[in-house]
């Protein structure tokens, strides 16, 4: 199994270790539920060391990156981010990711730890025709996430960049604890927070002191688990669960990061397809209606019919219900909408209703 | 940290015999594996069981678990206290996060199952 250049701390905290995608990861230290409400009213430390790093650069980098992407790359300035997918000619995922305009001839793309390699293929195996070169980063790279509203106090003692600079979606470069890192406001929990990105071969003092100097103040560190359960409260994309290389973009209901103006994209013509003809099924957020929970793979009925499989379902640990995203034929997904999932041996009440499940108010 | 007087499964759960009853429940190892628990779907009373039919099913937020009748009897009482609080498996797994009280139909199944010092050595090999 890999490990992050932090996985011993991981131990020394306690942290409840599984395989994930090939590597030694804590799912977590103090449990799902403590950890959660952590980051959703003080703040939370993950190490997410095990994403994968791409760059690319070179003259035609922008023109590139738009061939491969349904959002429009060409908004960025340097200093930005922004979320969108790497897209099969079916306009379906070959995964979804961040892009960082880092110049106007380099940019540096963040996917997901489970397709670190096919991205890195279909993104090598696409540059025909284009003046760019593409380098897999993602072994020299580090990455923490801060995130909850006090991240930001948190992180501003302990670094050159001035945070409040930083607006959502962007990033600065400069030293945090001495060590050179690329700093943006992003997340995957649906709170302020950072992303600290590092190729310092020695990291640990980051993660330690954020613990050290956080502790006191109600940080804690965060496993896999919570994770998990504070994106889907935010109805932030799981590759492999809520979208794969079988659902579109649309489908997925992600119409947000696709833009027909900026012209023509790889998946663009099932796109436009889609939109003409409209979709058969969308993937709708959801609540059980009954006690349990929904969990991924559980089948799904509408009026008695199979239709398909909870993408993903979990326990709210902030609205103390079970929600879930699931793909419905259209005529279902509509907010309101009752229907059935099979939990183990009985059939329990579902309802479609309006997400995110949860949204902060304090947006910066 | 496992009590003497209890009996174990492989199964992770606990039995705590008086007289012709016994308490069930699951370990503290079974509880930590699961993580915190959200919901625990009890058996109706007076429900007859057979030696290890499913008794109970416990979610927590990241997984779901069969609790199985460590022998065969009939449910005489469920611990109601966690239709609302199932963290009580948690906080005091061996104790007020009981599940269900059986009575016992034949003690010889009883004396099949591990003593707490055979079910430490059974984690220890699990462990391994």
């Amino acid at each position: 199994m890999r490990k992050t250049r932090f996985n011993e701390l991981h131990k020394r905290l306690g942290g409840k270790m599984i395989e994930f995608c090939g590597w030694e990861m804590p799912v977590e230290y103090s449990g799902i539920i403590t950890e959660h409400m952590a980051v959703r009213t003080k703040a939370g430390l993950f190490d997410v060391s095990h994403m994968g790093e791409v760059l690319v650069t070179g003259k035609q980098a922008l023109a590139y990156v738009q061939w491969l992407t349904p959002n429009d790359a060409a908004r960025l300035a340097p200093g930005q981010v922004q979320y969108t997918a790497l897209m099969t000619p079916e306009s379906t995922f070959v995964d979804d990711m961040l892009v960082y305009c880092i110049g106007p001839e380099e940019y540096f793309l963040v996917v997901n730890a489970a397709n670190v390699d096919k991205d890195f293929a279909w993104i090598a195996g696409h540059t025909k025709g284009f003046d760019v070169k593409v380098e897999n980063q993602s072994d020299a790279y580090s990455q923490l996430a801060l995130q909850g509203p006090l991240a930001e106090k948190i992180l501003q003692p302990l670094t050159d960049i001035a945070l409040s600079g930083i607006k959502s979606f962007h990033w600065a470069k400069g030293k945090v604890l001495g060590k050179h890192c690329l700093v943006s406001r992003t997340g995957y929990t649906g709170e302020d927070g950072f992303e600290i990105y590092t190729m310092d071969p020695d990291p640990g003092i980051i993660w330690t002191t954020l613990i050290e100097k956080g502790t006191p103040l109600g940080l804690l560190p965060i496993g896999l688990g919570a994770r998990d359960t504070l994106r889907l409260e935010s109805k932030l994309m799981l590759y492999g669960n809520d979208i794969s290389d079988k659902t579109t973009v649309l489908e997925a209901d992600l119409k947000w990061i696709v833009k027909l103006q900026k012209g023509d994209f790889l998946g663009r013509p099932v796109v436009e397809k889609q939109l003409a003809e409209g979709l058969r099924r969308k993937l709708v957020g959801f609540e059980l209606a009954e006690p349990g929970v929904a969990r991924p793979h559980y089948p799904v009925y509408v009026k008695g019919q199979k239709v398909s499989e909870v993408a993903s379902g979990t326990f709210s640990p902030l609205l103390k219900k079970a929600i879930g995203l699931v793909y419905l034929p259209i005529e279902a997904a509509v907010v309101g909408a009752e229907f059935e999932i099979e939990i183990r041996t009985k059939k329990a009440k579902a309802k479609v209703i309006p997400t995110p499940f949860y949204k902060r108010t304090d947006k910066k | 940290m496992y009590p003497n007087d209890f009996r174990y499964t492989k199964e992770h759960e606990w039995i705590k015999v008086a007289g012709d009853e016994a308490l069930i429940g699951i370990t503290d190892f079974a509880q930590h594996q699961l993580g915190d628990i959200i919901y625990v779907e009890l058996p109706p009373v007076g429900k007859e069981l057979a030696v290890r039919q499913s008794i109970s099913v416990v979610e927590s937020v990241k997984s779901v678990s069969d609790v199985y009748a460590p022998f065969s009897g009939q449910v005489v009482a469920v611990n109601d206290e966690l239709a609302q609080t199932a963290d009580l498996i948690n906080k005091d797994p061996h104790g007020k996060g009981w599940i269900v009280r059986l009575k016992i139909k034949d003690k010889k199944e009883i004396d099949g199952l591990m003593t707490a010092g055979d079910y430490e050595k059974f984690l220890e090999g699990l462990e391994h």
